[in-house]
């Protein structure tokens, strides 16, 4: 049946179209861990408490590390965040500078929160 | 229909008209040329997401895109200033709705983030609706990138993403005990911030035709192969 076999065909070079088009799989840079959801967590008002959300973080850059992942974007500095509600603003601090060595791209909004300490 | 008894040519057609449908769907190819223009003179290193507007009933639909702009964005080689400190700061500054953020100067906003550019959200579309036999949870979000120096518009997208639709299999028992699990478990927040990350990422991930372009920390930067 040769128009069976064109239609096929047809649909199967349609198929790989789209996943060559649209699927660019790549690793990704960072590993993002919990990050994600701390962040909406926290913009819920943090219903689980702070605590909960500094181990699970602490965690995934234990995690990163040990297996030489990047740390993604924000995720030190939401965790110096959750350090300053906790009352340890020396570890927010750190967490801040850790941001800042990581991404220089950050430097003028975490000099802004650092300033905060130095009055 | 019964495809078994349709003519072996208008099958062919048929089947090959849902192709070019399901590909359209894929990937929208033909469209004209994005102008880069604007964006590649101001190519930013680092985004500032503004609190999302929303024009969806469901509270929580501001802060579910908010939350998962961050992850397309640096995943496209961008630093993107960390979200949870951004809503901290505008709370702290008296800033209470996304609306007010949005429509501070770029300037202003520039200083105290230093961010190169800001993402400018608005849902249009979060939520479930329920229906006989199935549920349908669609989320649906324009964005626009602005440089936050001269307050230039970069580029503009929007995407929608959906969960649910046809349950074509299984008798109407198991269909319709199917829909009651759905809207148990389909409640509008999970399914919708679960659906939202499909949005955010359809909607903000580099390398896709009128998507945004790669930032400095992707691997795939300078490479862009969408055309002037």
């Amino acid at each position: 049946m040769p128009v069976a076999l064109l239609v096929r065909l047809t649909l199967m070079c349609g198929a790989a179209a789209v996943l060559a088009g649209c699927a660019t799989q790549k690793p990704p840079l960072y590993a993002w861990g919990g990050y994600t959801s701390a962040v909406y967590s926290q913009l819920q008002g943090a219903p689980e408490g702070p605590e909960k959300q500094i181990a699970s973080l602490e965690e995934d850059i234990e995690k990163a590390r040990s297996k030489n992942g990047r740390l993604p974007p924000g995720l030190q500095a939401h965790l110096g965040l959750l350090y300053l509600t906790t009352g340890k603003a020396d570890q927010a601090q750190q967490a801040w500078q850790a941001e800042k060595t990581q991404f220089p791209e950050s430097t003028t909004f975490m000099d802004f929160l650092l300033a905060k300490f130095k009055k | 229909m019964t495809p078994t008894k349709m003519p072996s040519i208008t099958r062919a057609l048929a089947l090959t008209a849902i192709a070019g449908v399901l590909s359209l769907a894929g990937c929208a190819t033909k469209a004209p040329p994005y102008d880069y223009t604007a964006y590649r003179q101001h190519m930013p290193a680092s985004i500032l997401v503004l609190p999302p507007t929303s024009q969806s009933p469901d509270i929580n639909a501001s802060s579910s895109l908010w939350s998962h702009a961050t992850m397309p964005l640096a995943e496209s080689g961008y630093y993107v200033i960390p979200v949870a400190l951004v809503a901290e700061t505008l709370r702290e500054n008296g800033i209470q709705t996304p609306a007010e953020a949005q429509a501070l100067a770029p300037q202003k906003l520039q200083s105290i983030f230093g961010a190169d550019a800001g993402l400018y959200i608005d849902v249009t579309q979060f939520g479930t609706q329920f229906l006989v036999l199935n549920s349908v949870t669609s989320v649906a979000a324009n964005a626009r990138l602005v440089d936050l120096k001269t307050g230039t518009q970069l580029w503009t997208g929007s995407a929608r993403a959906q969960d649910g639709g046809s349950n074509s299999q299984g008798s109407l028992a198991v269909m319709l005990v199917t829909a009651v699990l759905k809207q148990i478990t389909n409640t509008a927040t999970d399914m919708g911030h679960r659906v939202a990350g499909v949005t955010s990422s359809t909607l903000l991930q580099a390398g896709q035709p009128r998507g945004l372009l790669w930032g400095a920390r992707a691997v795939g930067h300078g490479k862009d192969t969408v055309q002037p």
